[in-house]
């Protein structure tokens, strides 16, 4: 039986995660995460798992790692500056094979930015941010419900592939409340046993995580290419995303995370005017959904990017395309949020002037 | 009494230069994990530095960390399993310099977890650099002209620090630079993971060693300057004990 609650989204990621059997959460106050923390210092205790407030978010992640390494379904979160600090252990934690889930309520950026809402963060996220050839499933939820169901599944994914996952969300997500049914967790896979967990040897070798590689002088090559082996699974099996009046579009928008939703609005009305524009909207970022854009290519004319941010996923998008089509851009960082009008208006530009040729404003 | 390998301890060459400190505490922790009966539900945590390989020599689960981070690690390890002992292994640098916030915090939360700090006032694996141990005039590859000189401040001690916190329960320096040194080293450590077992918290045993290669000395002489020199800056005893 599913539930309908009503809370912020920082609140509601704490109750998904509990629900997902998370048990250990550590972190450090940054705004707009700020919820996370402090519903966390008293949901863990009664769910019976472990809260810590860290001293650093250095700290924190770190903490993860030994949860990980304990056995512990584990989560921390922060905004931009915050994940930052964090990459040193992402990379750690990627490197050693372990789950974990990591959440990103992004902030304006770059150095301390301000606390309004942003997508800033999209490279760090998608194309590893810290040391080494890595990487995370970054999912990208544009609602509360999102938000809820891929936090269930965020635990999953990393238990299955035995790898950290980010939930990319941003300020507005954090911030905002709408009502949301509170599934149960139901497993999205049959999880493998966690054989490789440090609980002590009773009956068994001792274990090592580690994630030095010395000799002999092709190890640490091998296991990078047993990460890559995952990391190519990954791709193969992981590919979330939304597809609205695509068909037969003309203009394709794509936008992941809330201008996503705000596209989707803006397409909805192009339609009312007659407009063949369609939406594409990931939900996850990586591994980035490649299939509907290359189908999309087929028959688009033109696609529009959508982001809080001056062109980071613009380049998975034409990545995606092969640059098959012109991709115009809409966005800016710092907090700078998209409005229906102004993507319809951009539609209605690439709608009509696709005859005369391209003119939108198209990023070089 | 037969003179045994204890169990905690692998049957294998050590990386460590002749003369290093680092293999008699290995030994010391080997023996005190045998003889609490412990190996089995003891996981380590290792540093980066010298002691990083400690999982090829230590006969027990150990988790390799980051700089610095071992006390925030063996943090998230202790509270996910309570009952298991839960052990750091750090060098100067990685205590006292880039984890300085994790040792600090670590022990004012009183973690119920044992840290065990090898103090050899330089950067050992590196290659001989200032560490935040290193003595006031002492030469290392980024002092030569002795430290002191460039406004590097003073060597860190960390019991003397650790000890106007409220949060530890036991913090003692002991030796490894004679027998007599090495005798209360064992006890030093042994009461350090007794505590731990009885749940009281936070403990912290300082090991002054010797690093001959790094400090451009023999073992004889270095032996010498952990007696002469390291003892009078960094005098042992115990600095808390509840």
């Amino acid at each position: 039986m599913s539930e309908k609650i009503l809370l912020k989204g920082n609140e509601l990621l704490v109750e998904a995660a509990i629900e997902a059997g998370c048990r250990f959460y550590a972190g450090y106050p940054i705004t707009p995460q700020n919820e996370v923390p402090e519903r966390m210092s008293w949901r863990m205790p009664q769910a019976g798992g472990v809260f810590v407030q860290a001293e650093s978010e250095i700290a924190a992640v770190n903490m993860l790692f030994g949860a990980s390494a304990a056995g512990a379904r584990c989560m921390t979160s922060s905004s931009s500056p915050g994940i930052s600090l964090k990459q040193e252990g992402i990379s750690y934690i990627a490197a050693a094979e372990l789950p974990c889930v990591i959440v990103n309520m992004q902030r304006g950026g770059p150095g301390l930015g301000n606390i309004r809402a942003s997508q800033g963060d999209y490279f760090q996220a998608v194309k590893g941010g810290g040391h080494g050839d890595y990487r995370l499933i970054v999912l990208a939820p544009a609602t509360l419900q999102e938000l809820y169901d891929l936090t269930l599944n965020a635990f999953d994914y990393a238990d299955f592939y035995r790898n950290p996952v980010m939930i990319l969300g941003d300020g507005i997500l954090g911030q905002m409340a709408e009502p949301v049914e509170a599934h149960p967790y139901r497993p999205l896979f049959k999880l493998p046993p966690k054989d490789y967990i440090l609980d002590g040897c009773r009956g068994r070798a001792p274990r090592v995580i580690r994630t030095l590689f010395l000799h002999p002088s092709d190890s640490l090559v091998q296991h990078n290419l047993r990460l890559q082996k995952k990391y190519a699974k990954m791709q193969r099996e992981i590919s979330l995303y939304e597809e609205f009046e695509t068909a037969d579009a003309d203009v394709i928008v794509t936008a992941y995370g809330i201008p996503g939703r705000v596209a989707k609005g803006a397409v909805k009305r192009a339609r009312r005017e007659g407009l063949k524009a369609g939406l594409i909207r990931p939900l996850c970022v990586w591994p980035f959904p490649v299939q509907p854009y290359q189908n999309a290519a087929k028959q688009a004319k033109a696609f529009l990017v959508v982001e809080m941010s001056h062109g980071q996923f613009i380049e998975d998008v034409k990545l995606a395309i092969e640059c098959r089509r012109p991709v115009a851009f809409l966005g800016k960082g710092g907090g700078w949020y998209p409005s229906e009008e102004e993507i319809l208006e951009q539609i209605r530009h690439l709608a009509g002037a696709r005859s005369k040729g391209l003119k939108a404003q198209r990023k070089s | 009494m037969e003179f045994r390998r204890p169990k905690t301890l692998k049957n294998v060459l050590t990386h460590y230069c002749p003369g290093c400190g680092h293999g008699i505490v290995h030994r010391l922790v080997a023996e005190v994990i045998d003889e609490l009966g412990i190996r089995e539900r003891t996981i380590g945590t290792a540093p980066v530095g010298c002691a990083v390989l400690l999982y090829d020599y230590m006969n027990c689960d150990i988790i390799e960390c980051a700089h610095g981070r071992p006390p925030a690690v063996a943090t998230g390890i202790k509270r996910v399993l309570p009952d298991r002992i839960v052990f750091t292994y750090q060098g100067d640098g990685d205590l006292a310099a880039i984890g300085a916030a994790e040792t600090i915090h670590a022990a004012n939360r009183g973690e119920n977890i044992t840290v065990i700090f090898v103090n050899n006032a330089i950067y050992g694996m590196t290659g001989g650099q200032m560490a935040p141990t290193t003595l006031m005039g002492q030469w290392s590859t980024t002092t030569p002209a002795g430290r002191g000189k460039l406004g590097e401040g003073g060597p860190i001690k960390v019991c003397e620090m650790l000890s106007a916190l409220d949060g530890p329960c036991y913090l003692e320096r002991v030796a490894v630079s004679t027998p007599k040194d090495v005798l209360r080293a064992k006890k030093a450590i042994r009461k350090a993971f007794e505590n731990q077992i009885a749940g009281k918290g936070f403990s912290l045993v300082e090991v002054l060693s010797m690093c001959p290669t790094d400090w451009k000395l023999s073992p004889k002489e270095a032996v010498d300057f952990v007696n002469e020199k390291m003892k009078t800056v960094f005098p042992l005893g115990v600095f808390k004990d509840r």
